[in-house]
């Protein structure tokens, strides 16, 4: 065995490893990592294979319960009417409308309102990280607001905003707008003091320390937020199409699931979660693109 | 060009029911032209709050700080700061950083980059231009942290611990670096060290400060940067009798002072 090897001093007593506790041992110690990877990273690896895995087997698992006909098909429909359902509503639209416009209505309102509140929550996020007086007013409002469920304030949208397309997207926006806000806020707190001192003994203005060493370094966070923003967007879509919608996907599950029709609401909630993951996964080729020195200094 | 700080304390407030703190007392000290300072104590003896001074993100709260006769107010780019964290950013290539200082002062593009291969060059990073600095090692990262700010053309340039955080033998190549564009530039040298050798190595005027409260307790004039200059060696040089007897007597300073601490 190889760990017998070793050259003991004499009066050495310990006695060797070997049998049971020296295969947990050797079990339990790292392996060394191949050439251009780094020892000991937490959770390094990759997890594509795992994943993929995962997924089928869930699948598997849901298929046979519905081929075994251990749950009726309006609890648990099966993997393919779900996709005889999308290829139906595809062809067919739901209640008049077809599937595409569903989709475009419903990325229409989350987008819209996504860029809305990235165009007003990262500036005014950055002015609040960087100014007392900004962070003395806003901070109040949005920390008043950001617990509460859109659910609880979305009558009050309606009787303020009425039933068409401002209350949805405003419903959005708010629930958008708080993470991005705060998250740009604590990005500006992402840059080292030295690089601030260094810029100013260069001779920067506090403007140009601003724009050239604190907006860059509040990059990252600004992305992430976004990211967690956009999250609270889709989470927000069913709430915002609850009330008088015609169209929506969110208006689709929820009219489907008022007529049991389990397959069309197990459908929709698939749609969304495949637009949201690959948005989320544009947004992460984005950070890398953008800010690929992110947590390398 | 002449800096020169008259009478200078500093007393930082009371907190948190601790008596107010003299961090620096009654400091007198003046940095000529070409002169190479360097500051050298124990933890706690002010050397940073010094070059924050001269640097202009503090005020002293007694006595006053010029520069070619006018008083220091707030940070400029006749005073760069190399810190020993490079502080360089990492979402700019090695030749933007370098250019970073030229790009403050609205310099255009082109006399940027010339300026910037131009200290590229002295420090020996050229060909490493296009890098992204999080690429390379920590004393090509600190190079490039003196080479941004000697592009500004400092009057002073201040350095808090360059080297600190250097392996001992890139620090002593850097040590030569530095000295020679000492000599090359003429520029008037500021630089705090932990190392007594590095601080009797480089410096033509050490001042050994001691703490509680922060002050300068000896002065020492060296020669041993000018003899390096010219033309003896780095090793040579330690290794001198002059050179060992100034180290002892530094050092038997700095560790009273550690034993009254």
């Amino acid at each position: 065995m190889s760990d017998q090897v070793s050259e003991k001093a004499p009066g050495d007593t310990a006695p060797p490893r070997t049998g049971f506790g020296a295969g947990i041992s050797r079990l339990t110690r790292g392996k060394p990592t191949q050439p251009g990877e780094t020892y000991g990273v937490p959770g390094s690896g990759d997890t594509l294979v795992l994943s993929l895995f995962t997924i089928a087997l869930l699948i598997f698992v849901w298929w046979l319960i519905t081929e075994m006909e251990l749950v009726k098909p309006l609890f648990v429909p099966s993997p393919q009417s779900i996709v005889q359902k999308f290829i139906s509503v595809w062809q067919n639209g739901f209640t008049g409308t077809p599937l595409w416009e569903h989709i475009a209505i419903s990325a229409a309102r989350v987008f819209g309102a996504f860029l809305l509140a990235c165009a007003i929550g990262v500036p005014l996020g950055l002015a609040m990280g960087m100014s007392p007086m900004m962070r003395g007013i806003f901070d109040p409002p949005i920390e008043f607001y950001r617990p509460i469920p859109p659910l609880a304030y979305l009558p009050l949208m309606i009787i303020w905003f009425g039933i068409g397309e401002v209350s949805k997207v405003l419903l959005i926006f708010l629930s958008v707008f708080a993470p991005v806000a705060l998250g740009a806020k604590a990005g500006v707190r992402s840059a080292a003091i030295e690089q601030i001192h260094a810029a100013y003994s260069f001779g920067a203005s506090r403007w140009q320390v601003m724009r050239y060493i604190i907006l860059p370094s509040a990059l990252p966070e600004i992305l992430t937020a976004m990211r967690i923003g956009i999250g609270f967007g889709w989470t927000t879509l069913v709430a915002a199409e609850m009330v008088a919608a015609t169209s929506g996907i969110g208006y689709m599950v929820l009219s489907a699931s008022q007529f049991l029709q389990t397959s069309t609401v197990i459908m929709g909630i698939v749609v969304i979660a495949a637009i949201a993951y690959t948005f989320d996964l544009l947004m992460r080729f984005i950070e890398r693109k953008v800010v690929p020195w992110k947590g390398k200094m | 060009m002449a800096l020169v700080i008259d009478d200078v304390s500093v007393i930082y407030p009371a907190a948190n029911g601790r008596p107010p703190v003299e961090a620096l007392s009654k400091i007198d000290l003046t940095i000529g032209p070409g002169d190479f300072v360097v500051a050298l104590g124990a933890s706690g003896c002010g050397k940073s709050t010094l070059l924050n001074l001269i640097a202009g993100f503090l005020a002293p709260s007694s006595g006053s700080l010029t520069l070619d006769g006018s008083p220091i107010d707030g940070p400029g780019a006749d005073r760069s700061v190399v810190f020993q964290k490079h502080a360089l950013l990492p979402w700019l290539n090695v030749l933007d950083n370098v250019a970073f200082g030229l790009k403050l002062q609205g310099i255009s593009q082109q006399n940027r980059k010339a300026i910037a291969e131009k200290f590229i060059g002295l420090l020996g990073l050229s060909g490493f231009e296009q890098s992204p600095v999080y690429a390379l090692s920590g004393g090509m990262q600190q190079r490039v942290g003196i080479a941004r700010a000697l592009t500004c053309e400092p009057k002073v340039l201040l350095m808090d611990e360059p080297l600190g955080a250097l392996d001992a033998l890139t620090r002593e190549k850097a040590q030569e670096l530095i000295l020679k564009i000492w000599d090359d530039t003429r520029k008037s040298m500021f630089f705090i060290t932990h190392s007594v050798e590095e601080a009797l190595f480089m410096g033509t005027h050490l001042v050994v400060m001691s703490p509680r409260p922060g002050r300068i307790a000896h002065r020492f004039d060296l020669p041993f940067s000018r003899r390096y200059l010219a033309g003896e060696t780095a090793r040579a040089l330690k290794a001198s009798p002059d050179f060992i007897r100034i180290r002892e007597e530094v050092l038997s300073i700095i560790f009273a002072d550690e034993e009254a601490a």
